[in-house]
């Protein structure tokens, strides 16, 4: 199955209940080759996670279009995980029922959706946390439960909003790896919204930099690296300077962006 | 652990104490507060006699009917007004307007409409339970995570699904509270309406017993009374709190 994606003109305006209406994007197009890493990198307010939410089928697409392997979306589906950055698990739910939640919708047979369940939650390292509930974990923990849940479905098309952003440096260097390792066992297309720097440029194949409100891309970067993605990379000249480009890009757009919320 | 149990209760033994003494020796007149020990024996006296447990089971099935209706009632009415708008826009002018007042002004009404029997009493429950159960289930609905929905909806879950399995359970701890403050009123709702008409319940027993004159008797019944509403909100918290465990 065709898992590419295909933004045309979107524009989106967001409608507060009160006061005036905002236009978030405007005019975005952008194509994500089939299991091609991409991150959306802005400055806060610039309308990355609105592109995420509409990808997603979370909010309806307006004006323009968004197609996955050549399909309008229409809605949420199972083809399209998504992990948000306050995790949003179930809190009533312990890890091992969390992470069978989407097996179930799916109507995988109970023997089976047990074996995909413990699986996964070996794959996020979580053995002997499955019958925790989330607030008896850190926030690591939980972001791996969340990723576990997501990916136990088995989604063609990852959505990643800021995901390791309520984590602190340690812990978001190690879920790279985790997310780099689980990505390589089993490779898919992934959205990665985010506004760090560094962590588009460690991650990602293509970089795309959006401007600040109404969002707008204004430069897409390849930041694939010779000799791969290692924590070693992150020492190499050639990231200091990808690093170093797109924080170029990005600060002018932060600078508009800190303006903006000051003035309303 | 033993001191500390012994300076809680010292307030308690010291209260009942003053309460014996006071009215023996004409600290008080015994006609306004009977002796503790002259409560105790009538208290016994009405228990033997069945009156207690015939009067109290009466208001115990008016207080369970009317206050699982009022649950199921409001859980429904406010759960659905959060998750539809049109729910919302038909049903929040209505609530709106029965919030301010005082349920107990509606039982007159309620005689009204559904006699002198449990009927009337049920309904005044009812009303007076409603109003706090459908505010905590609106505003514990309406809390729910926007993320939490989505998450299950990228799922695969139907909307419906989510709204039983999402939206519900995570108003619980919100809708929950609601249902503690509803039990309170309950009580209220209980006893005023029974002073008012009928020939059971406790308060029916509290208004007989004090207008006949039978004050020790009457106070017995009102410690029954304290006594059920605070077992009942104790048996509660319990039970809230074992299903909401999940909570940190």
């Amino acid at each position: 199955m065709a898992t590419g994606i295909q933004f045309s003109a979107v524009t989106h305006t967001y409608r507060p209940p009160r006061g005036k209406p905002v236009l978030a994007l405007d005019g975005v197009s952008l194509e994500v080759k089939e299991r091609e890493f991409l991150a959306l990198l802005g400055p806060s307010g610039c309308g990355k996670s609105t592109l995420l939410y509409l990808l997603g089928g979370f909010l309806p697409v307006e004006n323009g279009d968004i197609s996955v392997g050549g399909k309008k979306v229409q809605g949420p589906g199972p083809d399209r995980g998504i992990v948000f950055q306050n995790f949003a698990l179930f809190p009533w739910k312990t890890v091992r029922q969390n992470v069978l939640y989407g097996l179930e919708k799916q109507g995988v047979a109970r023997p089976e959706r047990e074996r995909r369940a413990q699986a996964m939650i070996e794959l996020v390292h979580l053995n002997g946390f499955e019958d925790s509930y989330p607030s008896q974990l850190s926030g690591g923990m939980k972001q791996r439960v969340a990723i576990a849940r997501t990916l136990a479905v088995e989604p063609q098309i990852l959505l990643m909003d800021e995901p390791f952003g309520a984590l602190d440096a340690q812990t978001r260097a190690l879920m790279h790896e985790e997310l780099l390792a689980i990505m390589r066992r089993a490779p898919k297309t992934v959205v990665f919204v985010t506004h760090d720097v560094r962590e588009a440029v460690y991650l990602a194949d293509r970089v795309a930099v959006m401007s600040a409100r109404p969002g707008r891309i204004k430069e897409i970067v390849d930041t694939r690296l010779p000799g791969g993605t290692n924590p070693e990379v992150q020492q190499t000249p050639e990231f200091a300077q990808k690093v170093e480009h797109l924080w170029q890009l990005v600060r002018d757009e932060a600078i508009k962006a800190q303006a903006q919320a000051t003035h309303g | 652990m033993i001191l500390r149990f012994l300076i809680r209760i010292f307030p308690l033994v010291l209260l009942a104490g003053l309460w014996e003494i006071a009215p023996r020796i004409g600290w008080i007149n015994p006609e306004a507060l009977p002796p503790a020990s002259a409560v105790a024996v009538a208290w016994y006296r009405l228990l033997m006699s069945g009156d207690l447990v015939y009067n109290g089971v009466s208001s115990l099935i008016n207080v369970s009917a009317g206050l699982s209706l009022g649950i199921v009632v409001g859980m429904a009415a406010g759960v659905l007004m959060a998750w539809y708008p049109a729910v919302d826009a038909a049903v929040s002018p209505l609530m709106k307007s029965l919030y301010p007042m005082p349920k107990s002004a509606l039982i007159p009404v309620m005689i009204l409409w559904f006699g002198l029997g449990a009927g009337s009493k049920i309904a005044s429950i009812f009303m007076g339970c409603l109003l706090p159960v459908v505010l905590s289930s609106y505003n514990g609905a309406r809390g729910v995570e926007q993320t939490l929905i989505w998450s299950a909806l990228g799922l695969g879950a139907s909307r419906r699904r989510v709204l039983w399995e999402v939206v519900v359970p995570g108003a619980l701890p919100e809708i929950m509270a609601g249902i503690r403050n509803a039990l309170a009123i309950s009580f209220i709702l209980l006893v005023s309406s029974e002073f008012l008409v009928g020939q059971r319940g406790l308060g029916y027993l509290i208004s007989f017993l004090g207008d006949g004159g039978v004050y020790d008797a009457m106070f017995a019944g009102v410690l029954t009374v304290a006594a059920i509403g605070f077992f009942a909100d104790r048996v509660y918290l319990f039970f809230m709190q074992r299903t909401l465990q999940w909570r940190e």
